[in-house]
């Protein structure tokens, strides 16, 4: 007789449950959902960065037949944004344009050429303002407020002083400080905006189907946007193709392609060019940072004091958020005390910046881990030997209140380190050839959700019917990360049954539970401990149906997953009967599980926004990178990554090896050759092509060494996985080039013009104090 | 202008009219329903909507459908077989070189092209075939392992 036992789906690589549709093109992308009368919706967008509207005329594009519907800001009911405490953003622009390419008006046509030519026959009259493109031209004394209530343009300026830092800087064997540059980058994910929108004129009844990591908000802000009932309204989330945060807020195109089919009355696709999405942005912001820490000999840091400005666009967006980031997240890694912090959220006639993968923490951590690995030098340390003198002890409290039970860095560190050949390698390749290194880390969720309802932070429904099968009904946003295949594991190791079972329902309104969405790594988190609720509270409503017909207690019950029985003697039930007696005189089983954060996970309240940062679990990474360095064009090649991650438990180690080999690849352009660049305003890197993503030629291999410092929070003791390898990557190439050529690049992206620079100061430098020693001899 | 279009789509005969100045791209995902092709980009920068034209991988974003007169065009959509994966389709789901899935079309289709034409490729020359095509999620690690995978199971 085979031995029966539960089923295993956690901790074994899994091919995600969505996989075959993507092989074979049948899996439906916001575009490609066809119907017969579907109308065409474009946008007019401002070819200036900042001026009022003295007028929109669309007499003569209404009059346009084939035209059925065209929208401006008096379609709009109310602006709109993510945070609760900044809306000032409305889906087309009112009475006034911030920067170029904002939407002004759009229509909804039969076809491409009736809605150009319409968009052509709109006469929008401007006033042109002054117009401000770097954080500084808008600082400056005299600059016009690109919003009223936001003197100065500033968004949000952030304070902290925690700690004694001046006394800690004192007592420093040795104090540096860098000043770093890094440009603004986008997510640049494949899929470009989308949204296809039927309005139910019988009804007036709205469904749309948007490409967003938050089908949640953009409901929320269609209603407010359309001054439309909740409850007449349908999101349904289809295939996304990637997010890294672009989609983490509604999209104007979102709300367009509404606006667009209730006035037509029908079915309106908007699909945005790539043009466009660059221009719709919500990338990570252009920032300064300036950073003094203080060191002993021994490598113990004993004090940070650091300022950010970032460059956020026209619009709040995240912008509070990202640079509260930018303060908090400098804790959480090492046992750091003293911190001062001073951040600066600019206002600016460029495209909205947002949250992207790694939200905030990105440059921050590239400005410390590149001033530490210069001060190791210094001090003759070994780059890891400084990381491992600061190392957390978990379970611990940060000085800014942020928890931290579980702590794997110490792994991950000895892991890259060996994998690496760091000990008999560094300082013995060949010329021109360097090895870096640098940590980071992430949340695993916001604990505090920015719309505070007091609902739980996430719900999953379980629907199990004759047929014995299991529908798992979640809102978790499924955007190519494989969330709706960890919530199926979760569900499936709970019970012991085989993954086949169960089919995900994911993110549609009429359906699946709410959910805020797929942003800040919450989801594995978050959800992924809600299934698990959900599973035991099913599996225990199977446990009393098996108990009543086998005529013994519950507690006497043995789950095997497909079969349940009273002792090994038993043959048992399977699976299917347990359900049909759970269904006598029940009829369908409907189940929930939900999932609340600690209070103690909040964050702290120490400065005003001490809540961002606040996690329940904290992930953590090492790298090494190896680059090698072409003296003449400058040009880098990394020749190989080696880079650990503590994700706690991990669920599905294949998911998790394509999640961090992302990251530290998105990382990888971002350090070399991915820039946003615009002349007055005008984007000049809106294509693949100039916006420089690393292809296939280019990319490395990348050894992945998973640490499981399991959470005792965590699902299964899982932690986030998704973002904390991206933002090692950086520091860690600049410091490889540093070890390489012996020049510390501070500006970002590094690429080979920049370098060249770099090599031609220092052999200035060098000639000239050559020339010094021969006179002196 | 207009033209009357005979073609091989996935294998099954089609005549339609087309304006002269109709994409490849919009021909497959509008007139003939097949939008496994996906648009990525405004033109010929990102790879994602590669077809095969008797069997050499084309971007039908910058290829006018009346030039595709009496060809074979082949498209993601109509490659597995009696509804089972071919070992290029398994290998990027079973290997994960497809996580959003929004370029694996084009990827599919672009190693496709490769396997046929070197069953036995080396990792440069996986890298030299898919030099076209931007995937935002995998880092290509994986999208490399998908191509061995599936050169492997062609050979076994």
């Amino acid at each position: 007789m085979n031995k029966i036992a539960p089923i295993q789906s956690i901790g074994i690589p899994k091919p995600l449950v969505d996989g075959p549709e993507k092989a074979t093109g049948r899996a439906m992308f916001a575009a490609d959902f066809q119907a017969a009368d579907a109308l065409v919706g474009r946008i007019l967008r401002s070819p200036v960065a900042h001026a009022n509207i003295i007028a929109i005329n669309t007499a003569k594009a209404e009059a346009l037949p084939g035209v059925m519907a065209v929208v401006t800001e008096a379609d709009c009911a109310d602006s709109y944004g993510v945070l609760p405490i900044a809306m000032n953003e409305w889906a087309l622009a009112r009475h006034r344009v911030r920067y170029r390419g904002e939407p002004v008006a759009a229509v909804a046509a039969v076809d491409v050429a009736t809605a150009q030519r319409a968009l052509d026959l709109i006469v929008v009259t401007y006033e042109e303002l002054p117009a401000y493109f770097t954080a500084a031209e808008a600082r400056a004394e005299g600059a016009m407020d690109l919003h009223e209530d936001k003197p100065g343009n500033i968004e949000r300026e952030v304070e902290f002083d925690l700690g004694d830092v001046d006394t800690d800087m004192a007592a420093a064997d040795l104090v540096r400080e860098i000043e770093v540059h890094c440009t603004e980058v986008c997510q640049a994910q494949m899929e470009p905006h989308a949204a296809f929108a039927e309005y139910d004129a019988a009804r007036e009844q709205l469904t749309i189907r948007p490409s967003t990591q938050v089908p949640f908000y953009v409901h929320k802000m269609l209603a407010r946007t359309m001054d439309m009932a909740d409850s007449h309204i349908r999101v349904i989330k289809p295939h996304i193709g990637g997010g890294f945060g672009c989609r983490t807020e509604t999209l104007q195109s979102d709300l367009i392609a509404g606006l667009l089919a209730r006035k037509a009355r029908g079915t309106v696709k908007v699909v945005l060019s790539r043009e466009e999405t660059f221009i719709t942005h919500r990338g990570r912001p252009e920032t300064d940072i300036k950073m003094k820490v203080g060191m002993k000999k021994d490598g113990t840091i004993t004090a940070v004091d650091f300022s950010a400005q970032q460059r956020g666009g026209a619009y709040s967006g995240y912008g509070i958020v990202t640079i509260l980031y930018a303060g908090s997240l400098i804790y959480g890694i090492y046992d750091i005390v003293s911190v001062r912090f001073h951040g600066y959220r600019v206002l600016t006639n460029t495209p909205p910046c947002g949250a992207f993968r790694g939200h905030g923490t990105v440059k921050t951590r590239f400005a410390f881990e590149s001033l530490i690995d210069g001060m190791a030098m210094e001090l003759g340390l070994d780059p890891f030997a400084v990381r491992r003198a600061n190392l957390l002890v978990a379970p611990t409290m940060t000085e800014n209140d942020l928890l931290v039970n579980s702590y794997g860095l110490d792994q991950c560190l000895d892991w890259v380190e060996k994998a690496s050949g760091w000990k008999q390698r560094k300082g013995k390749l060949a010329l021109n050839k360097g090895l870096g290194m640098a940590c980071s880390h992430y949340i695993s969720g916001a604990s505090k959700p920015k719309h505070w309802t007091g609902e739980p932070h996430a719900t999953i429904h379980l629907r199990v019917d004759w047929d014995a099968s299991i529908t798992l009904l979640t809102g978790a946003a499924e955007i190519g990360q494989g969330s709706s295949t960890v919530m199926a594991q979760c569900v499936a190791e709970t019970l012991g049954v085989d993954m086949g079972r169960i089919r995900v329902i994911a993110s549609d309104s009429a359906l699946t539970p709410k959910d805020n969405g797929s942003y800040s790594s919450r989801v594995t988190f978050m959800v992924g401990n809600a299934a698990i609720d959900a599973a035991q509270n099913l599996k225990a409503v199977l446990i009393r149906a098996a108990a009543r017909k086998l005529e013994i207690a519950p507690e006497d019950v043995e789950c095997l997953g497909e079969v349940y029985r009273g002792g090994k003697q038993d043959q048992g039930l399977t699976f299917d009967e347990v359900v049909m007696d759970a269904l006598t005189g029940e009829g369908t089983l409907a189940v929930k599980g939900t999932y609340d954060t600690l209070p103690e996970s909040w964050g702290g309240r120490k400065y005003r926004g001490a809540a961002i940062g606040g996690t329940m679990a904290f992930s953590y990474a090492a790298q090494v990178v190896e680059v090698t360095v072409d003296p003449h064009t400058a040009e880098i090649t990394v020749d190989k990554v080696w880079v650990a991650h503590d994700c706690g438990k991990a669920l599905n180690p294949l998911a998790v090896e394509g999640q961090v080999q992302g990251s530290v690849w998105m990382g990888m352009g971002q350090a070399l050759s991915e820039e946003a660049r615009y002349h007055e305003g005008l984007p000049l890197h809106a294509n693949m092509l100039d916006y420089r993503v690393p292809t296939i030629i280019e990319s490395p291999p990348i050894e992945v060494g998973i640490i499981e410092a399991n959470d005792p929070h965590g699902p299964f003791g899982a932690k986030e996985a998704g973002e904390g390898s991206l933002t090692g990557f950086l520091p860690a190439l600049t410091n490889a080039v540093a070890d390489a050529m012996g020049v510390r690049a501070t500006e970002l992206p590094l690429t080979p013009d920049r370098l060249l620079e770099l090599l031609e100061k220092k052999a200035r430098g060098e000639r000239a104090a050559g020339a010094t020693d021969g006179a002196a001899a | 202008m207009k033209t009357v279009l005979s073609l091989m789509v996935n294998g099954v005969a089609r005549d339609d009219v087309v304006p002269d100045n109709m994409l490849l791209v919009d021909y497959l995902r509008e007139k003939a329903g097949l939008t496994g092709t996906k648009i990525g980009c405004d033109g010929g920068e990102c790879g994602a909507c590669t077809v095969l034209i008797d069997d050499r991988p084309r971007h039908a974003c910058l290829t006018l459908a009346s030039t595709c007169q009496n060809a074979r065009v082949e498209t993601v959509d109509g490659l597995s077989r009696d509804g089972r994966l071919t070992a290029i389709q398994r290998g990027f789901h079973e290997k994960l070189g497809s996580q959003c899935g929004f370029c694996t079309p084009g990827m599919i289709m672009a190693s496709e092209a490769l396997l046929r034409r070197n069953p036995d490729p080396s990792e440069g020359e996986i890298r030299d075939a898919l030099a076209a095509n931007i995937c935002r999620c995998t880092g290509y690690v994986k999208i490399i392992e998908a191509v061995q995978f599936a050169a492997r199971e062609l050979a076994a």
